[in-house]
């Protein structure tokens, strides 16, 4: 069983390595919004300050949606899907093991660089560790809900449209205690309790969302 | 485990299915042992992919149940895709990996990882010796329907194949190889359910039809 995860995850970042746009795009699109806003609103340090934790959390909640329709797509445009639901692994296992691949090349590329774009707001330096390990433990719980998401709307017309209103009111929570956790640092009161809640939430949805995932793609997939 | 005496049965039992507002056979019933091949005959639409998905259990029937040694496949789940093939109409093969690749993760997905020697090995088998290495996208139809049914080689010890047109696509030379693997399937005592528009033309002891007007 571990071999077909493996492979699974494998297959997955091999796919992305050759296909490379699809990655990029994502990257590019969280660097360039993030970006724009110290441009558009002025050159306010103490403003920029303020507004950082916000804009780059919902510059990867943004992000991150947009990365959720491939998320099965392929596999159900070409059949691999129903070898999935066939397999020898029970399905959450194999799904599960797809939305770790898949933070993994749209989620995690967002944590590394998030730092060097909090920079751009004079965020201050000592809080960066902070800001990374909030989306660190925020992002992997936006593709675990979005799996849900889009194993829903799996073969839709107008999936995409469908998609976001269905996942957004879920990402709300997340994307508070996140944004919360930098900015309770940044005003001196630590964060600690916004990223343990981030954690907790992270392991809540880590071992409910495949399963969930699981059964819409079985009604998906009929 | 196709060596194995007593393949269990695959029992279909009163299954009745209605697509959208279509029904498309009802009060459809029949046992397949080990060494029997089933084909399912019938014109386009006449719902031959419906009772292949049913059988293997992506679909449920509106009604009645399919049983594997006795058992619900609903109820089995996994312990009865470990020993099922299913090769669709949509042959699973992804663009940007090799025909090696997408053998190798379609064994590995069924549970049976290969090594790479014997997936070269059953890729020549199907005609495919010199294109191992290729990324499917360069490969044409037939050969991609060939990299998929490459699977049959190695999946000697699965008792029941299930197989969806299986000859679509494929040139003479290759609908011979598919068919030699069949019987020697059905040698092995193992079952295969097929639909085709070509005669199978496989001669086993125990050959099932079932056309689906007629039903």
């Amino acid at each position: 069983m571990l071999a077909a995860l493996r492979c699974v995850i494998h297959r997955d970042l091999l796919l992305a390595v050759r296909r490379s746009s699809d990655v990029l795009t994502v990257l590019l699109f969280f660097v360039i919004v993030v970006s724009l806003f110290p441009l558009g609103v002025g050159p306010d340090p103490a403003l920029l300050r303020t507004i950082a934790p916000g804009v780059i959390w919902v510059a990867a909640l943004l992000a991150s949606m947009l990365a959720l329709q491939r998320m099965f797509a392929s596999d159900y445009a070409d059949g691999t899907l129903e070898q999935m639901l066939l397999g020898a692994t029970p399905l959450g296992m194999t799904v599960a093991a797809k939305v770790l691949a898949h933070w993994l090349i749209s989620g995690l590329p967002l944590v590394l660089i998030s730092p060097v774009l909090a920079l751009q707001f004079d965020f201050p330096q000592e809080l960066l560790g902070v800001l990374a390990l909030s989306l660190a433990l925020g992002t992997p719980v936006l593709s675990l809900i979005g799996a849900i998401g889009a194993a829903l709307t799996l073969g839709l017309r107008g999936a995409g449209a469908l998609l976001s209103l269905l996942v957004l009111p879920l990402y709300v929570p997340v994307l508070i205690i996140g944004a919360g956790a930098a900015e309770a640092a940044t005003s001196g009161m630590g964060g600690h309790a916004q990223l343990l809640l981030l954690g907790a939430l992270l392991i809540f949805a880590g071992a409910f969302a495949p399963w969930a995932a699981a059964v819409a793609l079985r009604i998906s997939v009929e | 485990m196709g060596k194995k005496a007593g393949t269990p049965s695959l029992e279909a039992l009163d299954l009745h299915c209605v697509r959208g507002e279509r029904k498309l056979f009802g009060a459809l019933n029949f046992t397949l042992r080990g060494g029997g091949l089933l084909r399912i005959a019938g014109a386009n639409g006449s719902g031959k992919t419906s009772l292949l998905r049913i059988a293997c259990g992506l679909l449920e029937p509106t009604r009645g149940e399919v049983r594997w040694g006795g058992e619900n496949i609903q109820r089995l789940q996994e312990e009865f895709w470990r020993q099922l093939v299913y090769i669709g109409h949509a042959n699973a093969i992804k663009d940007d990996l090799t025909a090696a690749e997408n053998l190798h993760v379609a064994c590995t997905l069924a549970g049976v990882p290969r090594r790479p020697a014997r997936i070269g090995e059953a890729l020549r088998r199907l005609g495919l010796a010199g294109s191992e290495n290729l990324p499917a996208r360069v490969l044409s139809q037939g050969q991609r329907r060939r990299t998929a049914l490459a699977r049959l080689a190695l999946s000697e010890g699965i008792p029941l194949w299930i197989l969806d047109e299986p000859f679509a696509a494929l040139d003479a030379a290759a609908v011979e190889d598919v068919r030699g693997l069949i019987a020697e399937h059905l040698s092995r005592g193992a079952a295969v359910i097929l639909t085709t528009h070509l005669e199978a033309k496989i001669t086993t002891a125990a050959a099932l039809r079932i056309d689906l007007e007629a039903a």
